[in-house]
């Protein structure tokens, strides 16, 4: 075996020092005594509740993207937008990189995070580990970072504080699903999804 | 601090993908080697272990200067034009945050500044030093340094709000001839220094910090 069993032992990311992992209480979060860094925080949620979140935040997602985010008026006439609405724009007005780069980080990863933590999720709730688990797992750590729904909230706030000089503003559902989706991911930061390596051992057959 | 063994020196290798560890076992197919130069694989999610993330100080800088590159016509060019019946009007980050300032809410431009600017300032600082630091052995500050490594990963991404502002006032301004909202090229500069500086700040490894002459004692 070329594990010590994974159980026993933990290595700061941050600075190599390795501990022998004991279990934490309800809340509490093991920080490195060299570094400072987090080592590992005790799962509160449940998976079945962690499944209804994302359900929800899926749900929120379709709702955000759907509906119009802001309307402007001006002199009688309106205009209003989604974000595949502004994606199109950007890739019209000759900034492709930028329409990409709002695709990737606002649509397209987010969508692929939601449906692999769905998607592992409906199997773990079985105890089972899903078809695809391992390249899946690597993908969603993957993805980490580049999911920026919560920066594209308050750059909705920012947009409408400009235009609010020239333009009537006003806010459309659009952008208080994406509010709300925004607290769902807030939550959702705060789990250890790599939890689910251990939680879920593989079996030997 | 001698009471906290470090991984390197047990021989043990974290996967920085799945935080399985391993430890290396002569012979083994996967797990035969020292994790700098040669081809290990963690058992568990098949991610290959390294003790320390690959050519960390070349790629960290060559990102890094890169993104300052990259930053200087984001800064200089004009990311939006603005334009109405008789009036074309182009905006560059700063003034932009200038008219939010004086026309709009002071605190929204406190914002738009801290990530159009001080966010983005903050990363080639802190890396730059993190990197002549790291590089150097120095005992400096060593727990402050690794903190500040944690700020730039958290706060990185923000920057992309003036991208998103730019974004969506295209979308929504285009009353034909009335008044029309263009992005410009700075945008797009922008938009690549943010991406750069995050695969940059990726690309460091936070270890190289402890790793030191003198960071045992």
């Amino acid at each position: 075996m070329g594990t010590s069993s994974p159980e026993a032992l933990l290595i700061c990311e941050h600075c190599d020092t390795v501990y022998r992992r004991r279990p934490l209480a309800r809340g509490e979060v093991a920080t490195c005594a060299r570094c400072g860094a987090e080592l590992e925080r005790h799962h509160a949620m449940s998976t079945n509740a962690m499944l209804a979140l994302i359900l929800t935040s899926m749900i929120v997602f379709v709702q955000a993207n759907m509906w119009p985010i802001v309307t402007l008026g001006l002199s009688g006439q309106h205009s209003s937008t989604t974000l595949w609405g502004v994606i199109i724009a950007m890739w019209q007005e000759q900034a492709k990189v930028v329409s990409v780069l709002v695709a990737a980080t606002l649509f397209f990863f987010p969508l692929m995070k939601m449906l692999l933590l769905g998607w592992l999720l409906w199997f773990g709730k079985a105890g089972r580990r899903a078809p695809g688990f391992v390249p899946l797992m690597v993908a969603l750590h993957r993805l980490g970072p580049w999911t920026m729904s919560e920066v594209f909230v308050l750059g909705a706030l920012v947009a409408i504080v400009k235009a609010h000089t020239y333009f009537d503003v006003t806010a459309d559902p659009g952008i208080y699903a994406y509010a709300a989706l925004t607290l769902l991911i807030t939550i959702f930061a705060g789990v250890d999804l790599r939890q689910l390596w251990d939680d879920l051992p593989e079996r030997t057959a | 601090m001698s009471a906290l063994p470090r991984a390197v020196d047990l021989g043990l290798i974290a996967c920085t993908t799945c935080g399985l560890v391993c430890r290396n076992v002569p012979g083994h197919p996967q797990l035969d080697g020292d994790g700098i130069d040669d081809a290990m694989a963690c058992p568990r999610c098949g991610s290959t272990l390294r003790r320390r993330k690959p050519d960390s100080y070349a790629r960290t800088w060559a990102l890094l200067i890169a993104a300052f590159l990259m930053y200087i016509p984001a800064n200089v060019l004009p990311i939006m034009r603005t334009a109405s019946l008789n009036d074309i009007d182009d905006n560059t980050i700063i003034s932009g945050v200038v008219e939010l300032w004086v026309k709009g809410s002071p605190d929204l431009a406190v914002i738009v500044f801290t990530a159009s600017i001080v966010v983005p300032m903050l990363k080639f600082l802190a890396l730059g030093t993190l990197l002549v630091t790291a590089r150097r052995g120095s005992s400096w500050a060593l727990v402050q340094r690794a903190r500040l490594y944690r700020l730039v990963e958290l706060i990185g991404y923000w920057s992309m709000l003036d991208v998103f502002v730019v974004a969506l006032l295209t979308a929504l301004v285009r009353f034909s001839v009335l008044s029309l909202v263009e992005p410009l090229p700075g945008v797009i500069f922008f938009g690549l220094t943010v991406v750069l500086t995050m695969l940059a700040s990726m690309s460091f490894d936070p270890r190289l910090i402890w790793d030191g002459k003198d960071t045992d004692d």
